[in-house]
């Protein structure tokens, strides 16, 4: 089975570099799938989980936001912070989005209404790569 | 002749000056050890980046972005990185001399020079020298965040944007190793454009998921935030080896005063119980 090289680093950070035979993420405009051979392509990540499938193997990590390069041989994911999804934990996650929900509910207040709903996605994703995971499992 | 006590004073002061730089040299050993892993950590989301811009520029794109045109430079911004503390030796005026330098050069060609600073001492020092400073960011500790330095970059690149300046320069320590640091000022904008490879395949783009435009202001914004980033956790590096080997100096050559002054006391104290020795023997000749 052919396989396609990736490197997923963030900037303080090398986080996984390896083989795949198939790589999904979340692309700006939607889900992404990335077999061996794709054409080159280059788009934003939002917050949320990629997925390096090798074989019957997977590993999952969780990412929010950044960029990937894909050439047909290789595949680079710039991301902002980049975990690996077995080192989230879902308390704090799901903690994270009560408060941004809670930060949000309390608009008329003086605070940075934008900040908080960038605070809310990131929790939110950051739970359905929880969830994800789960369900693989 | 100097007296006895006057000379064991300054014996004392230098030997508490002496405990201090040696504690403070080891200090800097122990966070060189984690700057250093810092720098190396930073090094392959770097090493990354360049390669998709390679590819980046390899690729006809639809849109060629700003940070690659020529245009006739009438102002150029220097980025300089120093560090926030002193007592690391020449590290920082070394820099500051080859900065200065260039801006003169650039000067003679009829381009104007502005400056972002990161560091307390570059703030310092081109605030007594004099220029144009466009933004500063101090303080950002032995473990910089990149968040703190996005302020600065943009400062810079919105000018870029707007036409103010044409031409940007990074200015920082390289780390070739414990001993040496190798001032460097290098082109930041525009960039240089890779070499085109003759066997590459010609004729190819990307797909770019939203658009083209969009995307590469994204990427070269974050190409030359991680170029900031990574110089300044590299001079975080180089000004804790620069402290270690400016401390050990200052420690050895405390060493050798000691040593000098201690021979001086030896000579004062012998000549003074000669001299009372020569007083009693001539006493007692004398009754």
């Amino acid at each position: 089975m052919s396989t396609i090289k990736i490197n997923i680093v963030s900037s303080s950070e090398e986080i996984y570099s390896g083989e795949a035979t198939m790589v999904y993420a979340t692309g700006t405009l939607g889900e992404l799938g990335i077999a061996p051979g794709h054409t080159p392509l280059l788009t934003g990540l939002a917050a949320g989980p990629v997925r390096v499938q090798n074989g019957t193997e997977e590993e999952a990590f969780f990412c929010s936001g950044g960029f990937l390069e894909v050439q047909p041989d290789l595949v680079t994911v710039l991301s902002d912070t980049a975990e690996r999804a077995e080192s989230l934990d879902e308390s704090e996650a799901i903690k994270a989005k009560e408060a941004a929900e809670q930060e949000l509910a309390n608009k008329d207040a003086s605070l940075d209404y934008a900040k908080a709903s960038a605070q809310l996605a990131e929790a939110v994703a950051r739970l359905k790569t929880i969830q994800k995971i789960r369900k693989n499992q | 002749m100097a007296n006895t006590k006057e000379v064991r004073k300054q014996i004392a002061s230098i030997k508490s000056t002496q405990k201090i730089t040696s504690a403070m040299e080891m200090v800097a050993a122990s966070k060189m050890k984690k700057t250093q892993d810092t720098m190396l950590e930073g090094r392959p989301y770097s090493l990354k980046i360049k390669d998709v811009i390679s590819h980046v520029a390899l690729a006809n794109s639809e849109y060629p972005h700003p940070f690659y045109e020529e245009r006739t430079p009438k102002k150029a911004c220097f980025i300089v990185v120093s560090s926030d503390k002193g007592l690391c030796g020449g590290l920082n005026i070394n820099l500051f001399k080859q900065v200065i330098a260039k801006s003169a050069e650039l000067n003679e060609q009829g381009i104007e020079s502005c400056f972002a600073l990161i560091g307390t001492k570059a703030a310092g020092f081109f605030k007594s020298v004099g220029g144009q400073v466009i933004a500063v960011a101090e303080k950002l500790g032995d473990k910089p965040n990149p968040d703190d330095l996005i302020g600065l970059t943009k400062v810079v690149l919105d000018m870029h944007k707007n036409g103010d300046i044409d031409q940007a320069y990074l200015c920082s320590n390289g780390f070739v190793n414990t001993m040496t640091q190798q001032p460097n000022v290098e082109q930041l904008i525009p960039l240089a454009p890779e070499e085109k490879e003759e066997s590459s395949p010609t004729q190819w783009d990307y797909i770019y998921e939203p658009e083209a435009k969009e995307l590469l202001d994204g990427l070269l914004t974050r190409y030359i935030e991680s170029l900031v980033y990574q110089a300044v956790i590299e001079n975080n590096a180089c000004e804790q080896a620069a402290k270690m080997i400016a401390m050990k100096n200052a420690t050895d050559n405390a060493g050798d005063l000691i040593k000098e002054l201690e021979l001086l006391y030896n000579n004062v104290r012998q000549a003074a119980i000669t001299q009372e020795l020569s007083e009693i023997v001539g006493g007692a000749a004398a009754v």
